[in-house]
């Protein structure tokens, strides 16, 4: 199929909208969430009434948790909406599958503008009650625990950081990777947090107080781990048609690409030195004719810092083996480096937006809206989500 | 031969188990039988773990299938922040790939020797742990078993 046939390439982002962010923030998941969304539209120059679809990621949860407190159906009735179309998707690609969603309603001709929102509510829940980062609930040791936790919970790994660990351990025997490599990406993220005001964490970390952190689980550290906070984002996808005819030139979707692995199932394939991020990645290198050397900057998935390395290997910005060596130092990742990374700060600093605040940044700097921290004739950006199911975008300036 | 923990023994920090679902139950329970079982394609003889209805090779029936309890540490994470009240910290994750089949891997425990004995390709066997009906397969390192 050409490349211009493709479903991504008729749909532009001609919006982008974002709560204040909070640890914890005073304002309710309902109302983060119709600050972020009514942003993104006026972002667009249109109205509520403009809209014709809406989608989030997971939808909403059924527990206090935080993980995802606001669903559709109630943004929609809170937005004022009447879409022809709404959708969520616990199950798939994660944290893009909504926007993979969106992708799909608008090129198959069903919607022009489709809203696509994720809200967390993390901070609040987690100073209401310390388990719920955890697997496993708040039963207590007399409640069981099933599906996916069964094979993790039951050996007191309930963190998600123990498995990112095995990968971690298991990159670092192979390839001789170092913890002060890998600590670049925390000291990384934090340095371009000070440049971010809506960052919760913006004091300089240096790479000697990251080695002297704390250590979770082998070889990771407090500060490989991110941050949960209160916050909403949103993102408004157009037609391309639409997007003609609108005062701004929108962004692009060059290419995207998904895959899902068996991690959050206990199903592990492979030597635990990469994921089936690897898959999204070739998809998107597929559906494209730009090649990596074209990215100016990559906002990269930070939930715990092994996966920032895993996937800019996934997104051929590294060769196999090579991301450690290349975030060393930080230079190279820096913002007048040849890869500026995770400009907003990334979950490790700005906090635990899911995804979705990979994407947001992405978007602002090739608005040219990022202020102080904003990357020089950035036109290209690669977006990358995920440590269970994988999403990747190739953004453009429009 | 594994060896199951004796009843009677020190009193152990309950865990959270697993509940026996109708598809993996056999796996928690297997250590009553004293050897780890693991779900096999019953045409092709592929294993897969943990344990679905069909092979991912062939899409046959699997069956529960008596295994060696042998392995190899594959990776491990060394476990230092206490996550709930009386969880016993530092304690070794991790990735067990059976004798078996290559990439067949059982994430486990690595008890009976020290946090910092273990090591990645570390030879490893079974070693159920009872908590009411459910029998938690741990592995040890294979020489303690030789020398005990």
């Amino acid at each position: 199929m050409p490349v211009e046939l493709h479903a991504e390439k008729q749909v532009c982002i001609t919006g982008i909208g974002q709560s204040e962010v909070g640890r914890p923030s005073k304002k309710t998941a309902l109302n983060l969430t119709i600050d972020a969304c009514l942003e993104a539209i006026a972002d667009a120059r249109l109205k509520p009434a403009d809209i014709d679809g809406i989608t989030t990621w997971p939808g909403e949860s059924q527990d206090t948790s935080g993980f995802s407190p606001v669903g559709s159906t109630e943004a929609m009735f809170a937005l004022g909406l009447q879409p022809k179309w709404i959708g969520s998707c616990n199950s798939g690609h994660a944290h893009m599958s909504a926007i993979f969603e969106a992708i799909f309603a608008i090129a198959s001709g069903m919607c022009r503008h489709v809203l696509v929102f994720r809200t967390v509510a993390q901070a609040s829940a987690v100073s209401s009650a310390r388990e719920t980062s955890l697997m496993g609930g708040r039963g207590g040791a007399d409640a069981r625990v099933r599906g996916f936790m069964s094979w993790t919970v039951p050996f007191d790994a309930v963190s998600p950081i123990n498995i990112f660990g095995l990968y971690a351990q298991a990159y670092f025997d192979k390839y001789g990777a170092t913890s002060e490599q890998l600590g670049a990406v925390a000291v990384n993220g934090r340095k371009m947090a000070g440049l971010n005001p809506k960052a919760v964490f913006r004091k300089p970390l240096s790479i000697e107080a990251y080695m002297a952190s704390r250590v979770i689980s082998t070889p990771l550290r407090l500060y490989d781990c991110d941050i949960p906070v209160d916050g909403s984002t949103a993102l408004l996808f157009s037609h391309r048609d639409a997007a003609r005819d609108m005062a701004r030139a929108p962004i692009e979707i060059e290419a995207m690409g998904m895959s899902i692995g068996g991690i959050g199932h206990g199903l592990h394939l492979g030597d635990f030195t990469r994921m089936e991020s690897d898959k999204a990645g070739e998809m998107l290198w597929s559906r494209t004719d730009l090649k990596p050397a074209d990215v100016d900057l990559a906002q990269i998935y930070d939930g715990f810092s092994i996966l920032t390395l895993l996937w800019l290997e996934s997104m051929k910005l590294c060769g196999r083996g090579e991301a450690a060596a290349f975030v060393e130092g930080g230079s190279r990742i820096g913002l007048d480096g040849v890869l500026p990374l995770n400009t907003s700060g990334g979950q490790l600093s700005m906090g635990r937006l899911h995804g979705y605040g990979h994407t947001y940044e992405a978007c602002l700097q090739l608005f040219g809206r990022a202020g102080e921290r904003q990357v020089r004739d950035a036109k290209v950006c690669a977006v990358a989500n995920g440590g269970f199911g994988h999403g990747a975008l190739l953004l453009k300036r429009g | 031969m594994p060896e199951q923990e004796q009843a009677g023994g020190p009193e152990k920090r309950k865990r959270q188990l697993p509940a026996l679902e109708v598809q993996s139950a056999f796996f928690w329970t297997s250590g009553s039988t004293g050897a780890l079982q693991i779900a096999r394609c019953t045409a092709c003889e592929h294993y897969v773990h943990p344990p679905l209805p069909r092979c991912l090779k062939c899409q046959s029936v699997t069956a529960p299938h008596a295994v060696s309890g042998l392995g190899k540490v594959k990776t491990f994470t060394v476990n230092i922040q206490q996550w709930a009240p009386g969880m016993e910290v530092p304690f070794v994750f991790a990735a067990v790939e059976l004798a078996e089949q290559r990439e067949l891997y059982v994430l486990t425990n690595i008890v009976d020797c020290e946090v910092a004995a273990v090591y990645s390709d570390m030879d490893v066997e079974v070693k159920f742990e009872q908590q009411e009906d459910v029998y938690l397969p741990m592995f040890r390192p294979r020489e303690v078993a030789n020398a005990g």
